[in-house]
């Protein structure tokens, strides 16, 4: 197998795996009981002591 | 005074090559641009040794307020007059582009020709227009989000100034015909130099400025903003890898041949889309939506699956701009797939930022600058939609290579990056140069409308045209041969070009508006006007109704 065939194959295997999982862990980890706090705070952090702009 | 010693030398230095360059220079275009940067080099020595100081002179002339503030916003202000200038520089370019298009003898041989204009027109709008507003938003809103003020205070200016000198140095270019032909990477090796520089000094100061931030959390505005400013330099460096023939010359080669070239090319330009004009206008988004709504984001989670998302899924859609090439149909296929999957986080924005104004949606009515984020937010879902159904195949075999394509265009950047553009502007202009409001909302209502309705001219224009030229072309006889020439499809295109160029007329006159909302605004003034949200009262119907009504309907 070539070089390029080997990256490939480990591209549409562990490769995607991999960043699958990593997207899905970016994307849940906000979902977490436990930061429900930190995403709402966050959300409305735009509007705290903001008297200059 | 040795410190001034120093500059001066620096800029000395940087003359003498200059004037090296301009003495050895192997083509003409090679040399203008050797004497652009000689004559800042004098310009900077001049006013470091003297009291003449061009930059104070300037800031007068814009009326900047002066003295400390708590945030570093002066960089900010000249992004935004940049924005301004550059924007209406590259309007009228592409008023004229499309001139040119119905009328030929508009073409001005050698420097304003259609291939010569159009990179200039791309390059204003994208990077001169866009570019600057997203360099003085995200300045703006990464010191209020982070509690801060800018860190490398010095670097943000030269990211300021360095930038023009880019965008110069490109738009002069493409005039002198220096290009290396790549669509929306047009400026040569050395000009591609010069940015990365600018852009890693960038990616410095906004990298800085969130490490010594005040407030825990880095609000979503920033991941977007990062993310636009990473992988663009990413992008731009990638794509760019070229060999000059000379040091002293314009001319340099790609590193890549054939269809790899394209698909570097489409990675680029494709992603140029997906991180300079959707992450960093998103980003623009996430954070003036909620503040000019006076409501916090609608989901915040919402907005964290949105990013990773278009993280994840936008740097493989590339290859849907090279569908029946010599490129491999398994990648063709997997730039279409990504393409598609695209449409839901897409969406997933779209509906995050108009929800945010859930329970506050008269504000569409009486402020103009909400209305102009609304609208924004309709055209970002409409291209998001219109793309994906573009890059699958069966479509893209009619649409590829005709007019529907710049239509597809235009409708996300006249409609998305150009109206959120326009209402960041006119929220920060007041708040920039501490004014109690905008000179005038009722011209805010003007330009929205004349945008609008050019943005409407213009898709529906090249619809037409896209759909005419795609089926003219494919058009068999029964003897087999095609029927149509291409002049025929030029013919029969001619009314959509001129309704085309109408569109942009509308659209540049309500930019023209905007540049003089602004410009009475920073100078001071305020338009006597009726304010956009009166209604009419009437005493006599503001009372209950009887409790037994007297007259009753014969039923």
């Amino acid at each position: 197998m070539s070089f390029y065939e080997t990256l490939r194959h480990f591209a549409d295997s562990y490769g995607l795996v991999v960043i699958f999982g990593l997207y899905l862990l970016l994307c849940g980890w906000h979902f977490l009981p436990r930061s429900r706090e930190g995403v709402e705070r966050a959300k409305h952090s735009i509007f705290q002591e903001d008297d200059n702009a | 005074m040795e410190s001034t010693l120093g500059r001066v030398g620096l800029w000395a230095i940087v003359l003498m090559l200059a004037i090296v360059g301009i003495a050895g220079a192997q083509d003409s275009g090679f040399a203008v641009h050797m004497g652009l940067i000689a004559g800042v080099a004098v310009l900077l020595i001049v006013a470091t040794m003297t009291t003449f100081d061009p930059l104070a002179k300037a800031q007068s002339i814009f009326k900047m307020p002066p003295g400390p503030e708590r945030y570093d916003d002066d960089v900010v202000r000249w992004g935004v007059i940049a924005t301004m200038f550059w924007g209406l520089a590259g309007l009228l370019a592409g008023l004229f582009i499309a001139l040119q298009l119905a009328f030929p003898i508009l073409n001005l041989e050698p420097w304003f020709t259609f291939g010569r204009v159009r990179p200039l027109h791309t390059s204003a709008v994208i990077f001169a227009f866009g570019g600057n507003a997203l360099i003085a938003t995200s300045f703006y809103v990464v010191q209020r989000t982070c509690r801060t003020t800018l860190a490398l205070p010095g670097t943000a200016r030269f990211v300021f100034w360095g930038y023009q000198l880019f965008i110069v140095l490109a738009a002069t270019g493409y005039l002198l015909g220096v290009t290396q032909s790549r669509e929306y990477a047009e400026p040569e090796w050395y000009v591609d130099l010069w940015l990365t520089v600018v852009w890693l000094a960038y990616l410095a100061v906004f990298v800085a400025t969130i490490l010594k931030r005040r407030e825990p959390h880095i609000y979503v505005a920033n991941w977007f903003y990062l993310a636009f400013i990473i992988t663009v330099a990413m992008l731009h460096v990638v794509n760019n890898l070229a060999m000059p023939v000379s040091l002293l010359g314009s001319r340099s080669y790609s590193a890549f041949a054939g269809v790899q070239d394209a698909l570097t090319q489409w990675w680029y330009g494709h992603n140029a889309v997906g991180f300079f004009l959707t992450a960093g206008f998103l980003a623009m988004m996430y954070y003036f939506v909620p503040k000019q709504a006076n409501r916090p984001v609608y989901s915040y989670r919402l907005s964290i699956i949105h990013f990773w998302s278009l993280i994840f899924l936008y740097i493989w859609a590339g290859p849907h701009h090279l569908h029946y090439t010599a490129l491999p149909d398994w990648a063709q296929t997997l730039g279409m797939v990504f393409s598609i999957m695209l449409w839901m986080p897409s969406w997933g924005g779209m509906i995050n930022g108009l929800m945010t104004l859930n329970g506050a949606w008269d504000k569409v009515r009486t402020d103009p600058i909400i209305r102009m984020m609304v609208m924004a937010l309709a055209f970002y879902g409409m291209s998001t939609f219109e793309g994906p159904m573009l890059s699958i195949k069966a479509v893209n075999s009619l649409s590829h290579y005709t007019d529907w394509t710049i239509g597809h265009v235009h409708s996300g950047a006249l409609g998305w990056n150009g109206m959120i553009t326009f209402a960041c502007v006119y929220f920060l202009v007041p708040k920039l140069w501490k004014k109690d409001r905008l000179y005038s909302l009722r011209m805010i209502n003007w330009h929205f409308w004349l945008a609008t309705l050019g943005i409407v001219f213009y898709a529906a224009s090249m619809w037409v045209a896209g759909i005419t030229q795609g089926l003219m072309w494919r058009e068999y006889g029964s003897d087999g041969y095609l029927v149509n020439s291409f002049i025929d499809t030029v013919a029969a295109l001619h009314p959509m070009y001129l309704m085309r160029a109408f569109g942009g007329l509308l659209y540049l006159s309500g930019a023209i508006i905007m540049t003089y909302n602004i410009w009475m605004t920073i100078a001071g003034y305020q338009r006597d006007e009726a304010p956009m949200a009166d209604m009419e009262y009437d005493e006599e119907a503001d009372r209950p109704l009887p409790a037994n009504p007297q007259a009753q309907p014969a039923e």
